[in-house]
């Protein structure tokens, strides 16, 4: 019997997958494809206090190995999210981690006492996207930024949570240090790249925010390396993503020290990408004889 | 609602049907599902390609299981298609997006408009109108390689409108309405923006319906990534904002819900 169960700050997961946020929706879409209830947790789109309306199109573009998006964090907005997203998920036997976004520390802060009462396990927060001016990157290039803003979100926050972290910063491992000590119960990462792509027929950009965030297999060597500075700098779980597509793409980043790992933009070319991870790591448990998944967490030194 | 999933289809038959233009019949269990108006995805082989392309049906042979696409070589992707041959495995998602609603034509006077590389997913919509007072079939393109022509006519009175005046009249496929003279209650079209633009323009002079097919960059195809959005003139029911997604609200829009 192999044991893929995984504790993110005090909550159990049955296995370490989950999805990226912005990549799966609120699971709906997906759910016609995978059986959510397979997931270890499922991350959702970044919701804020009031409904987004986004960037411009277009939105996304291909790159070699990857795509570049500048969504731009279009959310409905928190009072809907509870209304319909919360109850979707709720139906599943998964863990719920919402991603929350804000324009300002309040923002944010309304948004996690709005889920105080729900049934949401942990708390994702996105201090590093790379498309909204204002969409919290101020918070996460800076560690005294990023220190104050974890401080304020985790005097009033009811659940875990994790600081999402920018891969956009000359020292990362810093950063997770710095939320780490203002209490953040967890850091997930990266999050996208800083990327251009320009169309060159018709001499623009390919996409209409100029810059984007880039995603997919193109990144995976620096996630992995990011992953095993920041797991060698702090004590909380690090969650490790950025361009896993299969089993073999986890489990590098469970060796470096991922306790929960996210697949991300390659749902979007193999919608059944999470389950085939799911089921890959308990194939390599079995080849090499691991029975708790733990045991492995780290362990590439 | 039909079942999306992904699987691997194989090649019929691909022919070129005019410069930079391809018509591919593949072996699908989707044909069957699909409707006038849907698209698929179909994924590359490159490993550094990684997003499907968004391809719309233009036909299917329901009872063979086969769908074809006829598409225009745009990119890395739609290039490596172009060379596939007879038996050649290939991965596709489907159906997506909602359709034309066919329900609309019933007893009315349609207009079904293509532009350029919009035409094909009139064939199999022209097809299937069956119960429609009139058709009239108004197709625009570059010049006299008039691909698909021979496929619809059979459908409905055929108007052609060229570029570059080589066939048919000179001009847009709008301009063909005013030169005949035309009228409808409804119409159908699929094109480039500015064919859509005019369409959306002429059937509000007209006070009369359109559903237009429109096109935007992709990711998921399925309505998760907020890639492909278009503006509405009314807060969506889904996004609380004023942004539908193309791949799963649309492709088919009434036009006076879209700000294009």
């Amino acid at each position: 019997m192999i044991n893929t169960k995984v504790n993110i700050a005090g909550v159990e997961l049955k296995n370490p997958v989950m999805t990226a946020s912005g990549t799966f929706g609120s699971g709906m879409e997906y759910a016609e494809f995978v059986d959510l209830n397979k997931l270890g947790a499922v991350v959702t789109k970044g919701v804020a206090n009031v409904p987004w309306e986004g960037n411009p199109t277009p939105r996304v573009c291909e790159t070699y190995g990857g795509m570049l998006n500048a969504i731009g964090l279009q959310n409905p907005g928190i009072d809907v999210f509870i209304e319909r997203d919360i109850p979707f998920l709720k139906q599943f036997d998964t863990k719920i981690i919402v991603n929350v976004c804000g324009r300002s520390a309040a923002d944010y802060v309304e948004v996690v006492e709005k889920l105080s009462d729900q049934p949401v396990d942990l708390l994702e927060i996105n201090v590093s996207c790379p498309n909204v001016k204002h969409g919290g990157i101020a918070f996460g290039q800076d560690p005294k930024c990023l220190s104050e803003i974890t401080k304020e979100i985790k005097a009033k926050a009811k659940q875990p949570i994790i600081m999402k972290l920018s891969p956009n910063v000359t020292d990362i491992a810093e950063m997770a240090k710095a939320a780490e000590a203002a209490g953040s119960d967890a850091v997930s990462l990266i999050n996208t790249l800083t990327g251009m792509k320009i169309d060159i027929h018709k001499r623009t950009f390919a996409l209409a925010n100029k810059t984007g965030g880039l995603s997919g297999p193109a990144i995976k060597p620096v996630a992995v390396r990011m992953v095993y500075q920041v797991a060698n700098a702090v004590k909380i779980p690090v969650i490790g993503m950025g361009g896993i597509a299969n089993a073999e793409d986890a489990v590098e980043f469970l060796l470096a020290g991922a306790t929960g790992v996210a697949v991300g933009a390659m749902n979007f070319v193999n919608p059944y990408a999470t389950v085939e991870v799911v089921d890959g790591i308990a194939e390599y448990m079995k080849t090499y004889g691991i029975e708790d998944l733990t045991e492995i967490i780290g362990s590439v030194k | 609602m039909e079942q999306k999933k992904k699987e691997q289809a194989v090649v019929y038959r691909q022919t070129q049907r005019a410069t930079g233009v391809f018509d591919m019949w593949i072996e699908t269990s989707i044909a069957k599902q699909a409707r006038p108006g849907q698209f698929i995805s179909v994924y590359t082989q490159n490993r550094s390609a990684l997003l499907p392309r968004p391809i719309s049906v233009c036909e299917t042979d329901k009872e063979k299981g086969r769908l074809r696409i006829v598409y225009r070589v745009a990119g890395t992707g739609t290039k490596e298609f172009s060379a596939y041959k007879s038996g050649h495995r290939i991965d596709v998602l489907g159906p997506l997006g909602n359709g034309f609603p066919l329900e609309e034509a019933k007893g009315k006077r349609v207009f079904i408009i293509g532009g350029g590389i919009g035409i094909p997913p009139m064939l199999e919509l022209a097809k299937a109108i069956t119960d429609a007072a009139s058709k009239d079939i108004i197709l625009g393109y570059r010049n006299n390689e008039l691909f698909l022509a021979e496929d619809l006519k059979k459908y409905g009175n055929m108007h052609i409108a060229t570029e570059d005046g080589s066939a048919g009249i000179k001009g847009h496929a709008l301009n063909i309405i005013e030169t005949e003279g035309l009228s409808a209650d409804v119409i159908f079209a699929c094109g480039p923006m500015p064919m859509l633009r005019a369409v959306k323009h002429y059937a509000d002079m007209k006070s009369i319906p359109a559903y237009i097919s429109l096109e935007e960059r992709m990711a998921c195809g399925v309505g998760a990534c907020l890639g492909c959005v278009v503006k509405t003139k009314e807060i969506d029911h889904h996004s609380h904002v004023n942004n539908a997604r193309i791949c799963t609200d649309g492709p088919v829009y009434l036009a006076e819900r879209v700000e294009i």
